[in-house]
Parts: structure tokens; sequence; C-alpha cells
């Protein structure tokens, strides 16, 4: 157990929202949330068509989640939170519903405002680290940065930084080939950081590590969590999705459960 | 993203994939090539042209009447015209000569192939001209050694010669020719003077030749009796040539008897109106100089598109990546349009640098002069980046509409 799993959170904790509030706020179709909710999902819907046949891969799914949030989305594969995490990373847009991240309507915008709000409001951590083969460490880093049209001087000394709070301020010029597994996730992190995403987007981040690095993984998710970043982490791995302190479990593209750590584990093992 | 950081990105998959590259490059390497060498080629002939050989065959301010052009692409009927027209003669010149103004100078010259020998060497048919009037100041001609025929000589027709220096040398081998004699269709000359070098034109010496004067035995040899070839006139500056020319028409159409209706039966032939000629060769040789090369690049364009849709395929992944962490449409379109354009420009300065290179080559080994204009080398690496372009857009957009979410999945 990490030290921020310590038994402290409960219906006070100030870092979580409560299924009241939540109610609240999704209820409120159509308006703008408050700042304070980074996302607000409303009745998500999101429909494939197979060679027409039409594939309801997400059937209304109501989402919201308070800033500084630490959120597992679980389910078994065909669950639908594949799609549900391509909407909420805003590379897909939704068949029907609303989704508000940062107060801003994604679910009515065209590819490049869509492209801007990857670039500002997402750091998305893969579970195939999704690095340029090609380039160092730290250009893989200063990537977002470069099409956030940030200044050469200052891509390279915030790129710097980012890779020096993952601890790899001494692997910067190597090549992602040169980098052990836990290290190219850790580059994939301070990319993911670099922008001062609203959200950290973890797609199965541990799904190709071993046990022993998959733990230090999660143990930098939460000091991410406990320094304030709102995480949001997609995972099919129950023990896993245990080091948030909310998990929300998807099935056959509805929500199936909503509940703080310490409810779903206790119905894991029950 | 900025096109400079677009340009490294470019420089760093070239040089990770340098075989490829280069074979990317062959077409349009070999294009601008050609392009370059010919239009080099046929710029150097026309400053050629235009300096140095009208300048050496007529001279400045000079025209010269004859009976039809020296330097033509006349046509077949054109020609028919022509030899039915009344040949130049003596008295034509004289009558002309007796109309211009005292300033000018006038020559009458009359050439052919005549055999040469002399007691050094065996014979051999080279050019003989005998000539009137002032045909050396006209050419600026001096001699190296001895001197000119004096108008005395001229006007008696005395037998005196002055000779190339490639006739002296052959046909004097390391002796002294002057006061030795020169055989010129079975008459003997004295040679009396060297003429200072002439160069080449193409190749062609010019000095080979011999001169005497129209008087003498040489003139029956050249031209039957009574012609010439035709007539030189300089005025000493170009204010005096349209009123000279005038002149000399109005003289030569009296003696041919033409009424007002009928045309010229006479060509006063300018460095201008020679070079007309060379003008009208030099743009078909354009046309073809450029059509030739037009076609390696739209197949080295073709290998580009081609390349290029290959790396979108391959790096449909890496496109995916850059697309979720905030590339626009714009951003992948001009990643994969400067990568092409590097490549195709690339490709047209080695182009540039292997045409200067071939140009030279082959000014050095053969008589055709070749200067690289400068708006050739601009050309030819507009020309790439042109090339680039096209063949890249189609790739490019390819890459840029693809779908984040399928790319991120490719393999």
């Amino acid at each position: 157990m990490t030290p921020g799993a310590t038994g402290i959170s409960g219906p006070g904790d100030p870092g979580l929202s409560t299924t009241a509030e939540r109610k609240i706020v999704i209820g409120d179709a159509g308006g703008a949330p408050d700042k304070d909710w980074v996302i607000v999902a409303r009745g998500l819907t999101r429909e494939y068509d197979m060679g027409g046949e039409i594939v309801r891969a997400l059937r209304g799914v109501d989402i919201a989640i308070r800033r500084n949030e630490y959120v597992a989305i679980m389910g078994p594969s065909g669950s639908g939170k594949s799609t549900l995490m391509n909407l909420v990373g805003c590379l897909d847009t939704p068949t029907a519903g609303e989704y508000w991240l940062n107060g801003m309507l994604v679910s009515e915008m065209n590819d490049d405002e869509l492209a801007r709000i990857r670039n500002r409001e997402i750091g998305f951590v893969f579970q195939t680290f999704n690095l340029l083969p090609r380039a160092s460490a730290l250009h893989n880093v200063e990537l977002p940065l470069v099409y956030g049209g940030v200044p050469a001087a200052e891509r390279r000394k915030r790129a710097a930084e980012a890779l020096d709070s993952v601890g790899l301020a001494d692997r910067m010029n190597h090549r992602p080939n040169e980098l052990s597994g836990g290290q190219r996730q850790r580059v994939a992190i301070a990319r993911a950081l670099v922008n001062r995403p609203s959200i950290l987007l973890a797609d199965e981040p541990t799904g190709n590590l071993d046990s022993t690095t998959s733990a230090e993984i999660m143990n930098v998710f939460e000091q991410l969590a406990e320094s304030g970043q709102t995480v949001i982490m997609v995972t099919h791995e129950a023990d896993i999705a245990a080091h948030a302190k909310r998990v929300v479990v998807l099935r056959d593209g509805m929500v199936e459960s909503d509940d703080r750590r310490e409810k779903f584990a206790a119905r894991m093992n029950g | 993203m900025h096109l400079l950081d677009a340009v490294r990105l470019a420089f760093q998959t070239l040089r990770v994939q340098k075989l490829k590259s280069f074979f990317t490059l062959a077409g349009v390497t070999i294009g601008v090539m050609f392009l370059i060498a010919v239009v080099s080629i046929v710029e150097g002939m026309g400053s050629y042209m235009e300096n140095d050989f009208v300048a050496k065959l007529i001279g400045v301010n000079t025209f010269q009447l004859r009976r039809f052009p020296m330097i033509s692409d006349a046509s077949e009927s054109e020609w028919r015209e022509w030899v039915r027209r009344p040949r130049i003669t003596f008295d034509d010149a004289r009558e002309v000569a007796a109309a211009l103004p005292e300033e000018a100078l006038w020559s009458v010259e009359s050439s052919d192939n005549i055999p040469i020998e002399s007691r050094f060497s065996r014979p051999r048919a080279l050019e003989a001209t005998a000539i009137d009037g002032d045909y050396f100041r006209i050419r600026n001609m001096e001699v190296s050694l001895g001197r000119l025929i004096s108008p005395q000589e001229l006007t008696l027709g005395t037998r005196v010669a002055v000779i190339g220096e490639e006739i002296a040398t052959r046909f004097f081998p390391r002796l002294n020719p002057i006061g030795r004699t020169l055989k010129v269709g079975g008459t003997s000359y004295e040679v009396i003077g060297v003429a200072a070098k002439q160069g080449s034109i193409f190749g062609m010496s010019m000095d080979r030749f011999v001169i005497t004067s129209a008087n003498a035995p040489l003139q029956r040899l050249v031209n039957p009796h009574n012609l010439i070839d035709g007539m030189k006139i300089k005025m000493p500056t170009t204010d005096g040539m349209f009123e000279a020319r005038e002149t000399v028409r109005q003289v030569m159409r009296g003696r041919h008897k033409l009424r007002p209706s009928q045309k010229d039966n006479f060509v006063m032939e300018t460095s201008e109106s020679a070079l007309e000629f060379w003008r009208k060769i030099e743009g078909n040789l354009v046309i073809a100089g450029v059509i030739l090369p037009a076609i390696a690049l739209i197949v080295g364009a073709m290998v580009i598109m081609n390349i290029m849709l290959v790396a979108v395929s391959e790096r449909t992944r890496e496109i995916g990546i850059r697309k979720a962490i905030g590339a626009k449409y714009r951003d992948i379109l001009a990643q994969f349009l400067v990568e092409a354009t590097t490549l195709s420009i690339m490709g047209a300065a080695i182009g540039v640098a292997l045409g200067i290179i071939l140009s030279q080559t082959i000014a050095a080994l053969s008589p055709l002069p070749a200067a690289v204009a400068p708006w050739s080398i601009v050309a030819g690496i507009l020309v790439g980046a042109g090339v680039g372009v096209i063949a890249g857009v189609y790739p490019a957009s390819r890459a840029a509409r693809l779908d984040p979410i399928v790319a991120l999945r490719a393999e």
C-alpha cells in the first residue's frame, strides 16, 4: 500500500466528489459546469457503422470528474472503455451527448479545435509508450511544445525540467530503444505533463511492464495525484484500478458502478 | 509548427534513410543536370555568336552586299528564287563605291578552295580570297611578319600574297615565309606578309587563308570573269549605316532595273540580320533542351510521390502519435510537404552542380562554348522545389487526413 492509500479518504475527503454532487452537475443538461469540474459527460453515446450494422459502443454514459480527482475507468474488453477514453481524450467526438472539458463543449468541435485541445488540456500515457523511435527522449518530450508553438529555447528548458521531474535527467539524449520499459514510460509521462495539461489520461499504462516496474509507475501516478494533478486511468486490471481513489466500472457501454476505492475493493472481495 | 522545425525534421528523416533518399533524388537530379547543361550550352553558343562569331565574320557598323544571305535556314523555294538572282559584278561594286560617302570603307571579295603548294610541302586545296578596296582596314587585319598588300599592288594585280599563320607554318615549316614563293592555282605569288593570329570559330581555324589582289590571276579561278562573291561596306559610326544602305539599295535596284513593285534581288546583311538566323535556331534548341529534362523531372516527381506514399504508410503510427499530442491538419501536411520539397531541392542542387560540371566538361572537350547562366541555376532550384511541392501534396494530405485513433493502432 502506498502512503496516499491509508484510510483517510471518507465521505469528507476534499479530493473526491460525492455521488450527490455529481448527480447535480450531470442533471444540468446543456449548462456549462462550474470551473471546478474538469470533465462533465452527459449521456455520451458512440455508435459505429460496421458495414451497415450499427455497433453501439457507448449507450449514454454520465461521468463527472472534479479537479484533482484520481479516477480509474475499468471494465472488461468490449465494455466501451477504449471508446470512452478516445472521447475523453478528444481523439473522437460522440454520436450523441455532451462532453464538457474544463468548461469547453468539446463534443461540438472540429478536428483542428480538437487537436488544439489535445495539445493544451490532455496528457496521454499509452500502454505501448508511443514514443518516436528515432528521436531522443528530450525531443520526444519537446514535441507537444513544438505543436503548441513554444519557442525553441523555452521548449528545451521545459522538456528538460519535465524529464528531471520523472528522474531521467541523465537520459535526455537517449533514444527510446536505449531505455528500459519503465524509463520509456517515464519519458511518456514527462511528455504528457510538459504542457501542464488539465488531465493526465493513461491507457493501460502498466500493460507492457513487469510488476516491479508497474509498481514504480503507479507510484509516479500516486505522487502526481497527491500534488494536485487530475489523473484518469483506463485499465482492465482490478488491482491497478485499486490505486485510484475512485473507480468507474463500465459494462456493455454503460456505467455499472462509480464508487470510492474502498467500496469498489469491498465489492471485488465480496 | 514552425517552418524551421519542419525542415530540421526533414533532414533528420533523410539522414536516417540515406540510400532510399539517394534513389529518390536521381530523377530530379538528372532532370536539373540536363536543364543546366543544355541552357549553358545554348547560352554559351548564343553569347559566342553575338560577341565573337558574327563580329568576326561581318564586323561592327558593317554590312555586306550579297546575292543571298551568307547564314540562313532558307527553305527550298527561297533557294530556288535566290539562285535565279543576278550575280554581283565588279561594275556593280564600282558604281556602289562611287555613290558612297567619302568616309565609308568598302571592299570586294571572292573566295574558293584552290590548290596551294610550295617547294616545302605537298599541294592542298585551301581557301584563297581575291580582294580589292579597304579589305584589311574593314577586317582590322594586321601582319605579324612583313607587310600588307598596298593599294597600288591591289590595282595593278601584282602577284603578291598575304597568308594566314597556319598557311605559313604548313607551307614554310620553320622558315621565314617573307619573300618566298607560294603557288596558288598554278600561279606563283611572292609572300609579303603573314597575318596576325585570328583564332578560331567553333573549332575551325581562322588562320587558314591566302589573300591576293582581285586583279591578280587568282580572280579568274575563284569567280568567272567580272563576278564577285560580295562587297563589304563599313561606316565609321552606326548613324551612317541606314543612309549608306539606302544609297547602295538605290544603286543596285537601278542596275538590276527593278520596278518599284519588285522586291530587292540582293541582300544587305548586317551582323544583326545574321544573328536573327541564330535566334531562330536558339529558340528550337531551348525548346528541345527543356522538353527532355522535363520528362526526367516528371519521372522524378512520380518517384518522389511514390516514396512519400510509402513513407506515410510506414509512419502511420508516428502520425497518430503526433496528432494525439496536438498536431493539426496543417502541421502534418507541412511536415510531409517540406520533406518532399527538401528532398527534391537537394536533388536539384546536386543536379545544378553536376550540370555545371557537365557543361564545363563539354566546353573543355569540344569546340562548343558553354557559359553557365546564373538564372538557370535559380531556375533549376525553383523547378526542384516545384517538383517537390507537386509530388508531395497528395501524400502529405493523405497523412494529414489520417484518423488519429486508427493511426495509433497501426503497426
